[in-house]
């Protein structure tokens, strides 16, 4: 049993977290895309329409990756998770069906056309079919974190004798006050990775002195949005989530801010520090006195509860690893506002194109965000633990109970394998796009 | 409601085989019968570019399969795990040969990615048809050994054979005899639904020789069907009464000979589409009548111990399935009006259409 809830998480963790590399670019570069197409309609200057249709082809290999790998993560639901979709299903299975319903039909609908249908349209037609692609993409985002907000803060149902959970107030799902920060700070979250790769892109063509014109404007743009949606990914949003898991799950916020014993006149913020599970305190820590209090609570000597306040199974079951999490997703969340904010102010004096040393910093934090981001949902999802249904239902008690473990092991060294490969062949062809470049070849 | 539901799930799942299963035939076709690499290319392509807004309809299914009868979804899924995850590698593989076969201007690169797409449209072809078979064979619920359930009653789990292979003994496995005649059905089926698809939106040089092919292929089907309905009574008994109690169901099976019969006359049709809406029917006559032969039951239990699932026992609460049903009806309405915009800008022969690039 034991061993079958350990591969059963392992292999969606994993799943998971391979698709989730995708998803996050294509909901952030379709802001972007519908950015550039926008500009070209309004100044009909033939680089941002360049743009757009080189941005494009990185977006239909990556959605490509992101379906694939996504169809996977719904079966899952029923292949390793039985039990959690028997008993949950009336209700998560709402927003996984509108997700299909109202955003796929929408984004796939449109993506042909916007990928091949330029001339078929013409410019403003083709705007559109590329802003439905973008709403389609947000909207699979807004109910996959209806879902998820449900399993963080469950509201709106009721239990039956059998245990199942049934559907009392439908608009209750929407209307959770998990919701909308999540949302919003995930999909923030998601433009950051697209502005990194937009500016990396284009950073890389300027040192590469090839393409200059179309690297200069990925960069600017890749800047601007990337500073705006960062700083706005800490404030407010983050500040809000985070107080949501103060308020609605504090043995998780103990966890994962590192409080293993509670202050009684106000909590420390700790910066740096590694979780001695034994003796349960952190070693070498660098903390500043109060901070937390004041951050959470706008109250200096505010009491937090730390984790001796809780019992054991009521504390997630890998603390390290959500501590872990939470502070590296908050640590680079700081160096790309820093980052962005010295890129503008070069920029903004004219430096920008000619430092070096920028511009390899900023071509090289490529694949920070993602961490970021992979590191963001590994907070929320390891700070649910021991729970599935946060207070109601047990991880434990959410696995098949047909499957054995043996057979999750050779699906999952089947993913793995098949992932590779797939991730292969994702640089080689974004690689070869990002080569051949925005400008249009004569034949 | 439950019925409602059914209904709902039943005709995403029918569309979905009539779209999707077209672009499994394509792949069959392009497997074994196309030589010139512009054939294959505009082949590819007449797959190529639907595939995705076509398996969306798959994806739409298993997401209101898992809203409306949760408990099933839950049963099937766990049961069905291998090949379950195995269709899923294999779409992926299909999925990939697809778009990135015409990546590189290697032939070689071109070849491997043509096979992926190829031998994994075949086998997703027989799977999807050995799953239909699985369904209306009925499984081990519970998985009762000497009179014991092991599992809860709606729960089990299938090997992928047992070593008899038969579907008569106590714990068949996937694949039996029969279900392999049923997944045979499929590849037949669906291959002539792809040579039919290619040729309405195509000018490839192979489309005068498809005629030929979906002539022959229907003679096998032929001999197929009527081998599958004799065995058919051998393994599920019941499946007669309903129609004999409703006469009205007979329509389903009617649909499924009217496509048969009418693909004989093949070589004799002159417009392209009325090939393709005869497989069709040969598709949704299929599935209809095999979900009618069953009804209300949705996995027939072959032990005595445990009761079948059925749509009332693996359903939802009614509030949930009713307040389902009013965004379901906006979001049809919705999907309704997209089809209409792809279907008027994306009409017509794949090679005459300028995509630019």
């Amino acid at each position: 049993m034991e061993d079958m809830l350990f591969y059963d998480r392992l292999q969606f963790a994993f799943t998971i977290t391979f698709h989730y590399i995708f998803p996050q670019l294509t909901m952030g570069l379709s802001l972007l895309i519908v950015y550039f197409k926008w500009k070209y309609l309004r100044n009909n200057i033939e680089k941002y329409n360049n743009a757009a249709k080189f941005f494009m082809k990185i977006f239909a290999i990556n959605f490509t990756m992101g379906v694939v790998t996504g169809i996977p993560m719904e079966f899952q639901f029923g292949t390793n998770w039985a039990k959690f979709s028997e008993l949950t299903g009336g209700i998560i299975g709402q927003t996984l069906a509108m997700e299909g319903m109202f955003s796929f039909f929408l984004e796939s609908s449109f993506l042909a056309l916007f990928i091949f249908g330029e001339k078929l349209m013409g410019q403003k037609l083709h705007f559109l079919t590329g802003f439905l692609v973008f709403l389609g993409s947000w909207a699979s985002g807004w109910f996959i974190l209806a879902t998820n907000a449900w399993m963080q803060h469950p509201v709106g149902y009721e239990i039956l004798d059998n245990g199942k959970y049934v559907l009392q107030n439908f608009s209750a799902l929407f209307s959770n006050p998990w919701l909308l920060p999540a949302f919003l700070h995930n999909q923030l979250a998601s433009v950051v990775t697209s502005s990194f790769v937009v500016a990396s892109i284009g950073a890389f063509y300027i040192l590469r002195n090839k393409q200059k014109e179309y690297g200069k404007l990925f960069l600017k743009t890749g800047i601007v949005f990337g500073l705006i949606s960062s700083v706005l990914l800490a404030f407010p949003t983050g500040d809000w989530n985070a107080k949501n898991v103060a308020k609605y799950q504090p043995a998780s916020f103990a966890a994962m801010e590192g409080i293993f014993e509670t202050e009684k006149a106000g909590a420390e913020i700790v910066l740096i520090g590694q979780p001695n599970m034994v003796e349960k305190k952190l070693d070498n820590k660098i903390a500043v006195p109060n901070i937390l209090s004041f951050l959470t609570y706008q109250e200096w000597d505010k009491q937090i509860p730390g984790m001796d306040q809780f019992k054991k199974e009521e504390l997630p079951d890998n603390i390290p690893a959500l501590y872990y999490s939470y502070h590296i997703m908050v640590g680079l969340g700081t160096i790309f506002i820093g980052v962005m904010a010295l890129s503008l102010f070069f920029l903004w004096r004219k430096k920008l194109y000619t430092s070096k040393a920028l511009l390899w910093t900023i071509m090289f934090l490529v694949p920070f965000p993602y961490i970021a981001n992979i590191t963001g949902w590994y907070t929320a999802e390891l700070g649910r633990q021991p729970y599935l249904v946060y207070g109601l239902l047990k991880t434990s008690e959410g696995i098949s109970p047909t499957v054995s473990s043996g057979n999750t092991l050779f699906t999952l060294l089947g993913f793995v394998a098949l992932y590779m490969l797939l991730g292969l062949l994702f640089l080689v062809l974004v690689g070869k796009t990002i080569n051949q470049g925005p400008k249009p070849q004569t034949h | 409601m439950e019925i409602f539901w059914y209904i709902i799930i039943a005709v995403v799942l029918a569309v979905f085989f009539i779209l999707d299963g077209y672009d499994f035939g394509t792949g069959i076709i392009h497997l074994f019968f196309t030589k010139k690499e512009k054939d294959k290319e505009v082949i590819a392509k007449s797959a190529g570019l639907f595939w995705d807004s076509n398996e969306v309809w798959l994806v739409a299914a298993g997401g209101m399969l898992f809203m409306a009868f949760p408990t099933f979804y839950a049963s099937v899924f766990s049961g069905f795990y291998l090949p379950l995850i195995i269709v899923l590698w294999l779409i992926i593989f299909r999925a990939i040969g697809l778009e990135f076969r015409s990546q590189f201007k290697y032939q070689m690169w071109k070849d491997i990615w043509d096979k992926s797409f190829g031998v994994s449209s075949l086998l997703l072809a027989l799977f999807f048809g050995i799953a239909l078979g699985n369904i209306v064979r009925g499984v081990n619920l519970g998985g009762v050994e000497n009179g014991i359930s092991v599992y809860e009653g709606h729960y089990f789990f299938l090997p992928l054979w047992d070593s008899s292979f038969s579907p008569l003994s106590e714990n068949p496995g996937v694949i039996d005899w029969f279900t392999i005649i049923i997944g045979l059905i499929s590849v037949v089926t669906l291959a002539i639904h792809g040579a039919n698809w290619i040729i309405l939106k195509t000018n490839s040089s192979i489309n005068n020789k498809l005629k030929g092919i979906i002539f022959k292929l229907n003679i096998v089907l032929t001999v197929l069907t009527f081998f599958s309905l004799i065995v058919w009574q051998i393994v599920n008994p019941n499946s007669l009464d309903n129609f004999i109690e409703k006469p009205y169901l007979i329509i389903f099976p009617i649909i499924y000979f009217i496509g048969l019969i009418g693909l004989f006359f093949i070589k004799k049709i002159k417009k392209d589409i009325y090939g393709f809406v005869l497989s069709t029917l040969l598709i949704v006559g299929g599935i209809t009548s095999s979900l009618a032969s069953l009804f209300p039951v949705i996995l027939p239990s072959i032990n005595k111990v445990n009761e079948p699932l059925t749509i009332y026992n693996t359903s939802a609460s009614e509030y949930g399935l009713s307040v389902a049903l009013n965004w379901g009806i906006i979001g049809f309405i919705l999907l309704f009006v997209y089809m209409i915009i792809q279907k008027r800008l994306m009409g017509g022969k794949i090679d005459k259409m300028d995509y630019g690039h």
